[in-house]
């Protein structure tokens, strides 16, 4: 084996096929722009897995860095410098492999779109700036990433321009991941202020010499990173963007918005979980944030008509639990999560692309309904992805889930409230997600002028490989992940015994309570399909609040967006722009203009005009230079 | 031996005289020989101090202003003979065409 692993390589594959499609793309036929973007993310899997297959041997963490140091003034050195451990190997299988898979599934579900060399453009250069973040060592490298994957987000959200709504939701993604990254910036100021080193292990070090070390400013720069994370992993208050995020193609929807790109901000608080184990007030605004997020963006998704909407609040609550986990010290239970999520959140989406392939565009829940005999691979699938994500035995999700759920029990005084909520979501997730099975695959079809057909193999191959990941993801446990993470997800000591019994308990109770949701969307989207308009019309405020979203949006611009924009086109656009500077410059070309009237009289094109001013000229020249002589002859002659 | 206040006086008439016709006469030619007249004031002077203080660099200074003047003769004739069998005429006030 050789001494390098080529780390570098992992991002510059994807890069190197962005740019090749990116330049040369439109001219291109298909066949080639597909085979291009498929190379690049296979090949960088395969960079990964050979990384994988070397792990073992490797002293950890293996560090890869570019001679020339990228920024270096005074004190302040930061390196182009890659970091492989077990966290990062993680994230990297996951970002490739699913990445991968989910550029195969464009391939079929993009084929007749227009701008095909420009999807797979920018989905090479997401791959590029993700694996950029995931391996970086220090905060500035990953912020390059970080914002680079917002960048790419932004494209590909607005990846049909000529909608106005796709377009102002990848602006809406943009700014509200904007806000974020300035917390993720003040972080970055604070850590190089207080460590005088950007780089993740100098911190870590620092940290661990320090055991004093408690609250003050750890407190400050972690609260500022949760709201970096908050922004990227849509997190309250800056959840808004991500449901408006399905706009984008679906095959998107499931790689960034689902598996990969908004569980960044997991990945970040994990990867500086130092910082935030010295500051108990950080983690428990972590959590909270976590359980109100994840219950509130439930309950949304209670009513959403859109499938893609309804998968999308539930990638917002998943969110708030792996930030539930991480607010309670349980980082490799938010990893554990954070994978199966990405197995069969992903699955989820590329299902419902397939549903919405099949019925040629619609995604309206309300004119789905009695599919699951005419696309049969993509309805066994999808119930993979929707018992994986409702947490039923022996799926991924019941396990990940659980973990977190029996970490937020344990922690604290604070620990049942926790849990309370996280079980309510449970219910909820499970009574949503069977909500929209019944309603997509069960009954009817209510659309029935639709020509249904089952996907090209290119769609089914990734959702049968995904399926079967959503349901053996799990299997690892807990406990062997946690070896695995190893300290890099900050895992010190062996799990508490004697708690068997009640682990065993509470996993029942998840369990049941799941069935419970499965048995209640049952009865009412099933059996009596009356019993849904019922509820409606009994609680008629309560389903508008619900439906409008809680109204955030709406409460959003009315109190941020709407003064901003008055502010900025009345106070600066007019007071500021046309009056102060365009005043300034009115004065000045003003004054010029001016001048120029008067001087311009005096070229007069008449020669002996010009004569004139050339003699009074040099009469005035020689009268200062003898000035004093005249001043003397004027004394002497009086 | 003549005062060199003599001379100076005559110089300065001279260049008096050249500028007077510079700024009154319309015709180009005209112009052109006051110019000439102003150059030889010029050069009266440089001679008389040139004697009176024994130096022979202010002769010199005479000779480049002499060359640079028959250059500026042989130019400027010419200037005016194209300008003349442009315009069929000789008059500054109507060649007025340098502005804006």
């Amino acid at each position: 084996m050789t001494n390098s692993l080529h780390l570098v390589l992992i991002p510059l594959i994807p890069f190197l096929g962005f740019l090749l499609n990116g330049i040369a793309g439109r001219r291109l036929p298909k066949k080639a722009v597909t085979s291009i973007a498929l190379a690049a993310s296979f090949l960088s899997f395969a960079v990964v897995a050979n990384a994988a297959f070397a792990f073992k041997s490797l002293t950890l963490p293996y560090l890869e860095k570019c001679p020339i140091p990228w920024i270096a003034t005074g004190n302040l050195r930061v390196d182009f410098s890659f970091a492989l451990d077990s966290l990062t190997l993680t994230m990297l299988l996951i970002v490739t492999g699913v990445g991968f898979l989910i550029h195969l599934y464009s391939v079929g579900y993009m084929e007749h779109e227009e701008g095909y060399w420009r999807f797979f453009a920018y989905m090479n250069l997401f791959l590029f700036f993700m694996t950029v973040l995931v391996l970086a060592e220090n905060f500035l490298l990953m912020f390059v990433g970080w914002e680079g994957v917002g960048l790419a987000s932004y494209l590909l959200i607005g990846f049909y321009f000529r909608k106005d709504s796709a377009s102002d939701a990848g602006k809406k993604a943009f700014i509200v991941n904007r806000i974020g990254d300035f917390g993720f910036l003040i972080a970055m100021f604070l850590v190089l202020q207080h460590f005088g080193s950007l780089s993740f292990n100098a911190v870590a070090t620092q940290l661990a010499a320090q055991q004093a070390w408690q609250g003050g400013v750890l407190t400050l720069i972690a609260l500022s990173l949760v709201l970096g994370a908050a922004g990227k992993s849509a997190q309250i208050p800056l959840y808004v963007w991500l449901p408006d995020a399905m706009e984008g193609p679906t095959p998107v929807s499931a790689l960034i918005h689902a598996a990969t790109m908004v569980t960044a901000g997991i990945y970040m608080v994990v990867r500086t979980h130092a910082i935030f184990d010295r500051s108990a007030v950080a983690l428990t605004v972590v959590s909270v944030i976590g359980a109100l997020t994840a219950l509130f963006a439930a309950t949304i998704g209670l009513v959403q008509h859109d499938i893609k909407r309804v998968l999308a609040y539930s990638t917002v609550s998943q969110l708030g639990y792996m930030f539930l986990a991480c607010g309670v010290g349980a980082y490799s239970a938010a990893i554990f999560h954070l994978v199966t999520h990405a197995f069969f959140k992903a699955l989820l989406f590329l299902a419902a692309g397939s549903v919405i392939h099949a019925l040629g565009g619609e995604q309206d829940l309300r004119k789905m309904g009695g599919l699951r005999k005419k696309i049969p691979v993509t309805y066994w699938t999808m119930t993979a992805g929707v018992l994986a994500l409702a947490g039923i035995w022996p799926f991924a999700g019941f396990f990940s889930k659980d973990a977190i759920l029996f970490a937020a029990l344990r922690s604290g005084s604070f620990g049942p409230v926790l849990y309370c909520a996280g079980l309510l979501t449970a219910l909820l997730t499970s009574f949503y997600m069977f909500r929209l099975w019944y309603l997509t695959f069960w009954g009817e079809l209510r659309t029935p002028e639709a020509h249904v057909h089952e996907s090209p193999w290119t769609i089914l191959l990734p959702l049968s490989v995904l399926a079967v990941l959503s349901l053996c993801g799990g299997w690892i446990g807990l406990e062997r992940f946690g070896a695995w993470l190893g300290t890099s997800a900050g895992n010190t000591g062996a799990p508490v015994a004697g708690t068997e019994t009640l682990e065993l308990g509470l996993s029942i109770l998840a369990v049941s309570v799941a069935l419970v949701g499965w048995f209640v969307a049952d009865r009412i989207y099933r059996v009596n399909k009356k019993t849904a308009s019922g509820f409606q019309k009994s609680v008629p405020f309560g389903y508008r609040l619900v439906e409008g979203k809680y109204f955030v949006d709406e409460g959003y611009q009315a109190v941020l967006v709407s003064p901003l924009l008055i502010f900025s086109r009345y106070g600066l656009g007019l007071l500021v722009e046309k009056g102060l500077i365009g005043g300034a410059a009115q004065i000045l070309s003003g004054a010029a203009n001016f001048s120029g009237a008067i001087l311009r009289t005096l070229q007069s094109g008449n020669l002996r005009s010009y004569a004139g001013w050339l003699t009074a000229g040099a009469v005035l020249l020689l009268l200062v230079v003898l000035h004093g002589q005249l001043h003397g002859l004027i004394l002497q002659l009086h | 031996m003549v005062p060199i206040t003599y001379y100076l006086l005559l110089s300065a008439l001279l260049f008096v005289l050249g500028i007077v016709g510079f700024l009154i006469k319309r015709n180009l030619i005209t112009v052109f020989m006051s110019i000439e007249l102003m150059l030889n004031g010029v050069n009266l002077s440089f001679v008389a101090f040139s004697h009176m203080w024994g130096e022979v660099r202010g002769q010199i200074f005479v000779f480049f202003v002499m060359v640079v003047a028959a250059a500026e003769a042989a130019v400027g004739l010419a200037i005016i003979i194209a300008i003349f069998r442009s315009r069929k005429t000789l008059n500054v006030d109507s060649i007025d065409l340098m502005k804006l």
